[in-house]
């Protein structure tokens, strides 16, 4: 095949922000599932979610820290953790939502699990081996994370009159956000072109059998396809991003440098 | 150093032995099966050590238990080295650590089971079972139960034995 010569400039914007991407959704949930930390409602329970935050935050420091080294402009994962503005995080809307209750937390977190399972498991197979070698840990973890998530999804939802009527509203009020994982733009047409990742829409019918699966056994009516947020993956969020780097980012901008 | 005075490979590799994982001190970081290599480059002694979960706290400490190891035997040019492929499985830690574990009270992981591809079956969540055969450390009854995929660390579930009634953390297989 006859292929155009790639600009090293040019793929090396393109790598820093797939990598940005990736990393910062796994950093600003796995901050947003930190916020549960002493104040789930069972002890194992809490366990399970700071152990979930704690590999993400863990797979973050990877991925960023890839992304710093990509750069090459002496940018480590903690600087671009503490020292970006809101404008410069690529997660997806998503994982920005607020925890609200337990139910939502777990709904967000299994529609996030299910795609971020798919992404990974095909990552694994990055042209990319840095890529690869990270997709190849985390998706061990990640596997877990959604055993766990589809689990109590199932649970919640087929349990009391009270329970299903919270998952319901969940998941009716996450749907809209899921559509941004599976939105495509020319970085992702040309980093797929090269085999580094996987087209984002072929992760869809995957996501879409795990999702149909665990709501049919957990009694849930998958809502109807409608308009989907988007702007996240561009740098566009909601007022909720702003809070969480206030308060993850207070310590270094207040104090730069500090280290304990 | 003088390359006549350095320590021998295997030398290393027994000191090494000694190091304890800082979590679940009965076992050493070799039984742990982190440490994936030990190498002279020039002089200076490189140790590859691979991470057993992206966020183990742990890994931070355990680097720094094995550079003041290897400062003790007078080594004071190492260099420790991170390699993330093949990632860790527990399928690497060591026949000896296994039993280690299991008198400490952790049921050693069962391996090839990752939870990849094993959804259990519905009737058997809900009635606390898991598709593993997991034998109580204490009592070694396999009537076991699941109370927790996640325990006191990433790498631990949280099991109780319904024969003996002793809860027991669960070293999960990855």
């Amino acid at each position: 095949m006859a292929t155009a010569a790639v600009d090293p400039a040019a793929r090396q914007a393109a790598l820093f922000e797939f990598l940005a991407r990736i990393g910062d959704n796994a950093l600003i949930l796995g901050h947003r599932v930190s916020e549960w930390c002493g104040h789930a409602p069972a002890l194992e329970e809490d366990i399970a979610l700071a152990n979930t935050a704690l590999d993400l935050i863990g797979q973050t420091q990877l991925w960023l820290g890839l992304a710093g080294e990509v750069e090459d402009k002496g940018r480590s994962a903690d600087d671009l953790a503490y020292l970006r503005d809101g404008y410069e995080f690529r997660n997806i809307l998503l994982v920005e939502r607020p925890n609200g209750d337990f139910g939502k937390t777990l709904m967000r977190q299994f529609l996030f699990d299910a795609w971020h399972y798919l992404l990974l498991k095909a990552l694994k197979g990055s042209s990319d081996r840095r890529i690869a070698d990270i997709a190849e840990k985390a998706f061990k973890e990640v596997s877990y994370h959604l055993d766990r998530s589809r689990d109590l999804v199932i649970r919640l939802g087929d349990g009391t009159a009270e329970s299903h009527s919270r998952m319901q509203a969940s998941l009716d009020e996450l749907w809209a956000f899921t559509g941004e994982m599976f939105m495509s733009d020319a970085l992702d047409a040309e980093l797929a072109e090269a085999g580094i990742i996987p087209a984002p829409q072929s992760l869809k019918p995957g996501w879409d059998e795990i999702v149909a699966e665990a709501l049919t056994e957990g009694t849930l009516k998958k809502p109807a396809d409608g308009y989907m947020h988007r702007g996240g993956r561009r740098g566009v969020h909601t007022e909720h991003l702003g809070f969480i780097l206030a308060e993850m980012q207070f310590l270094q901008r207040a104090y730069p440098g500090a280290t304990w | 150093m003088d390359p006549a005075l350095r320590p021998s490979i295997d030398e290393v590799w027994h000191w090494l032995a000694q190091v304890p994982d800082p979590e679940i001190p009965v076992i050493s970081v070799t039984d742990l099966g982190i440490v994936r290599d030990i190498a002279w480059r020039d002089d200076t002694l490189v140790v590859t050590i691979t991470p057993t979960y992206s966020g183990c706290p742990a890994t931070t400490i355990i680097n720094l238990d094995i550079e003041a190891a290897l400062a003790e035997k007078g080594l004071d040019k190492v260099r420790l080295e991170r390699q993330l492929s093949p990632a860790w499985t527990t399928d690497w830690i060591s026949a000896e650590g296994r039993e280690k574990l299991r008198d400490y009270g952790i049921a050693p992981p069962v391996d090839g089971t990752a939870a990849d591809g094993v959804l259990i079956k519905r009737i058997d969540r809900l009635s606390g079972r898991s598709n593993l055969t997991i034998a109580c450390p204490r009592c070694g009854s396999t009537n076991t139960e699941k109370i927790s995929q996640f325990g006191s660390t990433p790498c631990k579930a949280s099991y109780r034995c319904t024969e003996c009634l002793e809860p027991f953390d669960y070293f999960k297989c990855i």
